[in-house]
């Protein structure tokens, strides 16, 4: 009996001595019909309950991480003098949104081993389980879904962007683009010493469309016949409503 | 003033969206073209999802045909018969083009066929139709050249013989059922209401007169966009409705505009407009497969759905 209860007390306790205390400007995003991107300040603390170790300082990564959806990747080949999608490769899933901000180059706060493990980097954030056998470089078709996020914003790698002072108050804000998916953002906080993580803390950010951008989407899924019809009618009456108005105007 | 569009997902200018639908509209009711051969490549431009735009666009063209169509209707200058006609045909054609193009978003060649129908389209109906309005423009300056008799073709030997009082023809059903139908199909692929290629056929092909044509034309393309707005909209899901209503806005005042324009020109110099507007576009998306593009990859969704 005193045995499992030493046991429980050992599982409750945390596996390390320095802990992420958490804070987030919001933890959901409105996607109202103005919506016009969104900056989210996540600010949090380290809560030890000794002295600082010795050895290398203490660093912080931040993950943001939308829903993943399955993708296909084509590339143009000129063929016949025009430029034609030739090779395709289907990547099983690829983040929608996905930004890391650390607080110092990631090479240094990061080993590749625990990048293995935990996940953290833009590319180990996209899986691909394999190319056909048609396409002999299949890493680049993976490449260009990073390039092309990238150029929209949607993956950011922001490199000593947390701000981090006396190895025990960090703040980062993350600026997220205005062409958003809805989906609950997984958010992740890493401390690294020398590479390894110490401790890591998860929470979520919903990101939801409200009021008329929800109403409407709904409809469209659920009912698209009477959303078909209700942009058919919207349609044929602006028509009579403008030819009416030019009448009006041209007899006034 | 940015606005979100919901379906699809991403973020605009509003007064951007209202002035391109404004100078599509006026266009639309001057030439009695949808305008969505401008309009779809133009929303691409601006960073709408490709199925977005072309559904999105074809609720749009409902709009300014329906208004554009009011103002023919008053001045008489609609064939109702003839319309029906070519719409049977448009029905049946834009239920086979949607087979078509959804066999070809499986193959991934989507974006090039459309674009190489564009190429092929624009650029053989403008080149025919700048050429003819030449002519005729230079033959209406010389004094005393009578204007030819029409021809008895081919297409007068044709059986189902109907009079279209309206185009003053006495012809077979035939030839307008297939060129409703040719329509059809390439309106539901291309994603426009087949104005652009519409106009020019009923012109030479069964020589409608053309103030009669821009109106048939017009009150034909409602029903088919119609038809493929509601295609869309219960099998992809792809209408944007706030993305229809602000590019409407802009449209159907710009139709009434344009057709007014369009009764000021004569029938040779609308023709010839048509004609240069239709070989730019074709220009530019041929410059745009012969180019090396800047990314040579694309993203899409996976297949399926």
């Amino acid at each position: 009996m005193l045995r499992w209860l030493a046991i429980l007390v050992a599982l409750a306790l945390p596996a390390s001595a320095e802990e992420v205390v958490l804070g987030m400007s919001q933890d959901k995003v409105a996607i109202t019909a103005n919506f016009d991107g969104s900056e989210i300040l996540i600010f949090g603390a380290v809560k030890r309950e000794e002295a600082i170790p010795e050895g290398d300082p203490l660093q912080v990564i931040v993950a943001i991480q939308g829903p993943s959806e399955p993708i296909t990747v084509r590339r143009k080949e000129k063929r016949f003098g025009i430029w034609v999608n030739t090779q395709s490769v289907d990547v099983d899933a690829a983040p929608s949104f996905y930004a890391v901000a650390t607080s110092a180059p990631f090479d240094e706060v990061l080993s590749s081993t625990e990048d293995l493990r935990y996940k953290i980097s833009i590319p180990s954030a996209i899986r691909s389980v394999g190319a056909p056998m048609t396409v002999q470089d299949s890493q680049s078709f993976t490449d260009a879904v990073i390039r092309v996020r990238k150029a929209n914003s949607l993956f950011q790698l922001n490199e000593g962007s947390v701000e981090f002072s006396q190895d025990t108050l960090f703040k980062t804000s993350i600026a997220m683009p205005a062409n958003l998916t809805e989906g609950a953002y997984r958010t992740r906080i890493y401390l690294t010493r020398s590479g390894v993580v110490v401790s890591e803390y998860e929470t979520e950010i919903d990101v939801r469309k409200v009021g008329l951008e929800r109403w409407l989407y709904t409809l469209s899924r659920q009912q698209p016949l009477i959303y078909g019809l209700l942009s058919l009618a919207i349609a044929i009456f602006s028509g009579w409503a403008a030819s009416a108005i030019f009448t009006g105007l041209r007899r006034g | 003033m940015q606005i979100y569009l919901p379906i699809a997902e991403v973020s605009v200018n509003a007064f951007l969206l209202l002035g391109l639908g404004g100078i599509v509209g006026i266009l639309s009711g001057m030439f009695g073209v949808g305008g969505g051969f401008l309009m779809t490549p133009l929303l691409f431009f601006i960073g709408i999802p490709p199925a977005v735009a072309v559904a999105t666009e074809a609720n749009q063209i409902v709009a300014s045909s329906f208004s554009g169509v009011l103002a023919h209707v008053k001045r008489k200058s609609v064939d109702f018969r003839m319309g029906t006609v070519l719409l049977i045909g448009g029905l049946v054609g834009a239920a086979l083009g949607v087979l078509v193009f959804n066999y070809l978003k499986s193959m991934g060649q989507v974006d090039l066929l459309v674009k190489l129908c564009y190429v092929l389209f624009l650029g053989i109906i403008g080149a025919l139709m700048f050429v003819e309005s030449l002519n005729a423009i230079r033959k209406s300056k010389k004094p005393g050249s009578a204007p030819k008799r029409k021809q008895r073709g081919w297409i007068h030997a044709l059986p189902f013989k109907m009079r279209f009082r309206t185009s003053g023809l006495y012809i077979s059903v035939i030839p307008p059922l297939i060129v409703g139908v040719c329509v059809g199909i390439l309106a539901a692929i291309m994603g426009v209401g087949g104005g652009f290629i519409m106009v020019p056929a009923m012109i030479y092909l069964l020589g409608m007169p053309t103030k009669v044509v821009v109106g048939t034309s017009l009150f034909q393309i409602i029903f088919v966009t119609a038809f493929t707005t509601l295609l869309h909209a219960t099998t992809n899901f792809t209408v944007d409705m706030v993305l229809a209503v602000l590019l409407l806005v802009g449209g159907v005042f710009g139709a009434q505009i344009g057709t007014r324009i369009g009764t000021k020109l004569k029938a040779e110099q609308l023709r010839i407009l048509l004609a240069i507007m239709v070989l730019t576009v074709c220009g530019k998306l041929a410059f745009d497969l012969l180019v090396m593009p800047s990314e040579l990859y694309s993203l899409g969704a996976t297949g399926g759905h």
